[in-house]
């Protein structure tokens, strides 16, 4: 019997990914926090997870001409990045509000920490199954 | 790896911020710069900040997102600085070296109240994208850390 390290890892090797991602998106709404009409943004995790679900079963389209677009690269318009609805708008239209963002971020941070520990844990188990103590 | 790309976006983020507190500290030093005439008086300077939109995140591309979504995604930078506007102070200093010839004297028009307030500003967000950049670190460590 082998081991399979995707079976091992389960889920928790894409949620940090997610995590990672999306740490990336609210550190660019922190910097983004004096410029005019930016639009803060987000990813929802239950839209990710749907999509991560939903790509395996994506089709492929044959592409016969040098101007065809691949079609595995569409995941449709709706996904993704999400705007965040402001709670006191603000004057030059910059939606990112300092607080909010700060706790998502700092959320996000714990949250990512939690998937490294679950799958640090998987390893450590991976290990000690490996050398049978 | 996404968390590298925090380190640059938060790294924008200083580097506008610095910028405008630099422009800040121009503004105040020349406050009190007097001037003889309209076109040679100091104005007070502020930078335009926007969005990069950039197509600088295709390894994010293996989440599943498509391009098109993830194009704001690069930080922030200063698109240029611009002058004020709002009418120059004129002075009537009779006495002054640079006095016109009806004894008036341009001041520039800087507001050091707005100049104070974009200063605590922009020292604050400049902060704050450190503190990004510090929990960036932190993940990317632990990472490193995996399997241990």
């Amino acid at each position: 019997m082998s081991i399979s390290f995707d079976k091992a890892l389960g889920i928790h090797e894409s949620a940090l990914k997610f995590r990672s991602e999306r740490a990336s998106v609210l550190a660019n709404n922190l910097a983004n926090i004096d410029t005019p009409n930016y639009k803060a943004r987000d990813v929802d995790f239950k839209q990710a997870l749907g999509q991560q679900m939903k790509k395996a079963e994506r089709f492929d389209v044959a592409t016969t001409n040098e101007k065809h677009i691949p079609a595995s690269t569409f995941v449709g318009v709706d996904e993704g990045l999400l705007y965040r609805v402001p709670q006191q708008p603000s004057i030059d239209g910059n939606t990112v509000e300092d607080q909010i963002e700060h706790a998502e971020y700092m959320k996000n941070a714990l949250a990512f920490q939690a998937s490294f520990q679950f799958l640090n844990s998987k390893f450590s188990g991976l290990r000690s199954a490996i050398r049978g103590e | 790896m996404a968390l590298g790309t925090i380190f640059d976006i938060a790294g924008t983020g200083m580097n506008a911020q610095s910028l405008r507190l630099n422009t800040t500290a121009s503004n105040l030093a020349n406050a009190q710069s007097a001037s003889s005439s309209v076109d040679e008086v100091y104005r007070s300077r502020q930078p335009v900040f926007a969005a990069i939109a950039q197509q600088a995140m295709g390894n994010l591309n293996g989440a599943g997102y498509s391009q098109n979504e993830l194009d704001a995604n690069a930080g922030v930078q200063v698109l240029g600085i611009v002058e004020s506007d709002a009418p120059l102070q004129r002075r009537y200093e009779p006495g002054h070296p640079k006095a016109d010839a009806d004894g008036y004297v341009f001041y520039p028009n800087v507001n050091p109240v707005e100049e104070m307030a974009n200063m605590i500003s922009a020292s604050r967000s400049f902060q704050m994208n450190v503190e990004v950049m510090n929990s960036a670190k932190q993940m990317v460590q632990r990472v490193l850390t995996l399997g241990q």
